[in-house]
């Protein structure tokens, strides 16, 4: 009777467990409700000062990284070829470290260049603004500069819900 | 009834995540150093289990030797 | 013997990480136990690999193979073949933030064989802050004895006895800033069937007998229950270094009441060299039914003189060296180390006396007057580790 009753519970804990878990994994939609993109201005890599306003007219794609998360690296090359093959066509990505010291991201960036622009965020000011709950995050903001596709995390694939998105609203 | 008692405590903590969400105060990307693989709670799983099993064969204790989480928190 | 098996078991069986899935990595390793009259050495090949994005599989590889002869083989001259060969194999599963787990685990050696299976179940919550972990864990032991027939050492064909062990397992990690984390974990343990070993004795005093004692067989109770609750914190130091403590307390039905702790760190230098140094305490009360000499025969329901049951307290020190490097022409590895460890063990028994006094020279030694055991062990510990 003990066993049975423990059997229960242990069955009970493990769907209780799991349950918030297989809702929220469902409900995290890349689809955003529209709203404006917060403006923001950072230094490049090139020391430079570069402003969200500088685009409005092209489709941004901005990404948050940091040099110590496996799944940024292992996407960032993928979007620098989205990169190269969409920015004559309006379309604009910006990488934003969220480090405090940039010391790790630069030599990683050495031996891992990309070509486009990459901004030092060191003390979470748009990380905040972006309200970044996950890293990597993406997002992308359309010409007339509201935010409509956000994604969070990165597994091998996601770009092609990327390129939906930059290719649905290129046309716009 | 420990075991029972173990269990509906888990399952409670379980449900009250999801009907509480509490704003997380170490946000993602401030996880840098979590995500040091020297503050990996278990880096060498291979040593340490081994030398829980020698500490284990000549001693009476065993158990609640490691905890998983920590880490970069991606994806 | 199975002790050794016991807690292999126990510790093969590692717990599910929510969030995400582990590294692909390989490790081949090579242990050398020295200490107490025995050697134990062999290989642990480990090796984790991820299946597309939401599957990883575990397998491992671990042999003990043991020479020369315990205090207790010298004590009773029993017949000695050791050779441990365990192999398990695990998978997990990542939907979203919730980690599935299981495994199986066969432990085979000439007079012990045992298999477990383990479930867990890894939970994110709280912004990826808190992992909780639920984890259930069942043993199945299959116990035989040597003997010595015709010269060749055999199972005892008269002997064949059992044992089950059911392990349920809490476990709680939280961030508590960006630099420290600090983890809660609780595990209860519940044994049953033949729990003793068969080779060992009990000895009680006997005024008939020139040494002053004679032996008998111990008689072990055929259940235990335990429960061992521990907490760690684990702080990154700013000039970048961790620093760990951790602390455990365990009780038993049996009576033995024991505590751990332990402290490590962690000191990468430059680019290839990581340090670690750590210390362990281990303080340990004797099982309610232990004696390292009985008063007379049959004194109690339940005795047993093994000294894994004894008081005594250890201290464990311990130092590793690892250094990375990289393989040009092999890409996908990404990081590789190279690592030698070193620990050594020191016990000193409060109530287990080194009976081989007695044994071997009782004109000095009388029973119960030889001198308190201790055991001074090295580990030694050479292997190579692969990420890719």
């Amino acid at each position: 009777m003990q066993n049975r009753i423990t059997a229960a519970a242990l069955l009970a804990a493990l769907v209780a467990l799991a349950l918030p878990a297989w809702a929220a994994a469902d409900a995290a939609a890349d689809s955003v409700a529209p709203a404006a993109a917060p403006a923001f201005t950072l230094q490049s890599t090139s020391g430079q000062q570069v402003s969200l306003a500088q685009f409005k007219g092209d489709v941004v794609m901005i990404n948050f990284w940091a040099s110590w998360c496996s799944p940024c690296r292992q996407e960032m090359p993928l979007l620098d070829s989205i990169y190269r093959k969409y920015k004559d066509m309006g379309f604009e990505l910006i990488g934003v470290n969220v480090e405090p010291d940039p010391k790790s991201a630069n030599a990683w960036l050495k031996a891992t260049p990309v070509s486009y622009p990459i901004l030092y965020d060191p003390q979470s000011k748009v990380s905040q603004l972006y309200q970044v709950q996950a890293m990597p995050t993406t997002v992308i903001i359309d010409r007339s500069g509201t935010v409509r596709f956000l994604h969070r995390g990165y597994l091998p694939g996601d770009e092609n819900a990327y390129l939906n998105s930059i290719r649905s609203l290129i046309v716009q | 009834m420990r075991i029972t008692a173990l269990l509906l405590a888990a399952a409670l903590l379980a449900l009250v995540t999801g009907c509480a969400p509490i704003q997380p105060w170490v946000k993602p990307y401030e996880r840098e150093h979590l995500a040091d693989a020297i503050m990996a709670l278990d880096r060498n799983p291979v040593s340490s289990t081994y030398l829980n099993h020698v500490f284990e064969s000549r001693e009476g204790a065993r158990g609640a030797t490691g905890g998983v989480g920590g880490g970069c928190g991606c994806n | 013997m199975r002790l050794r098996t016991l807690a292999a078991l126990c510790l093969a069986a590692a717990p599910a990480a929510a969030g995400v899935l582990p590294p692909d990595r390989a490790d081949a390793l090579y242990h050398r136990y020295q200490g107490g009259g025995i050697t134990v050495q062999g290989p642990s090949i480990l090796v984790q690999k991820k299946i597309g994005d939401h599957f990883s599989i575990g397998a491992n590889y671990y042999q003990d193979m043991i020479s020369s002869a315990s205090i207790d083989v010298l004590l009773s001259a029993s017949p000695y073949r050791e050779k441990r060969t365990q192999k398990s194999a695990s998978a997990e599963y990542l939907h979203g933030k919730t980690t599935y787990s299981a495994g199986l685990i066969n432990s085979a050696e000439p007079d012990y064989k045992a298999n477990t299976s383990y479930y867990s179940v890894s939970q994110d919550m709280f912004g990826d802050l808190t992992t909780v972990t639920l984890s259930y864990r069942r043993g199945w032991d299959q116990i035989y004895r040597d003997i010595k027939a015709n010269g060749v050492i055999v199972n005892d064909p008269t002997f064949h006895q059992r044992a089950d062990h059911r392990v349920y397992g809490f476990s709680l990690t939280q961030i508590l800033t960006r630099n420290l984390i600090g983890t809660f974990d609780y595990e209860l343990s519940t044994d049953q069937g033949y729990l003793a070993s068969p080779y060992r004795q009990i000895r009680f005093a006997d005024p008939n007998n020139p040494i002053g004692y004679s032996l008998a067989n111990q008689i072990y109770p055929g259940t235990r229950t335990s429960d061992a609750f521990s907490a760690e914190l684990k702080y990154y130091v700013p000039y970048r270094a961790a620093l760990t403590a951790k602390y455990r307390f365990f009780t038993d039905s049996w009576g033995i009441v024991a505590h751990t702790l332990q402290l490590d760190y962690i000191q990468p230098i430059r680019h290839h060299w990581t340090l670690d140094g750590n210390v362990r305490y281990y303080r340990q009360g004797a099982a309610s039914f232990y004696s390292d000499l009985f008063p007379y025969a049959n004194y109690s329901n339940y005795m047993a003189r093994d000294r894994e049951l004894a008081a005594f307290h250890s201290i464990t020190l311990g130092i590793e060296a690892s250094y990375a490097f990289s393989i040009p022409r092999l890409t996908w590895i990404q990081k590789s180390t190279a690592t030698l460890s070193f620990d050594r063990m020191m016990i000193n028994y409060l109530d287990y006396r080194d009976a081989l006094y007695s044994k071997f020279d009782p004109a000095s030694f009388k029973g119960g007057a030889e001198p308190l055991y201790t055991l001074d062990a090295s580990m030694f510990e050479a292997y190579v580790s692969f990420w890719f």
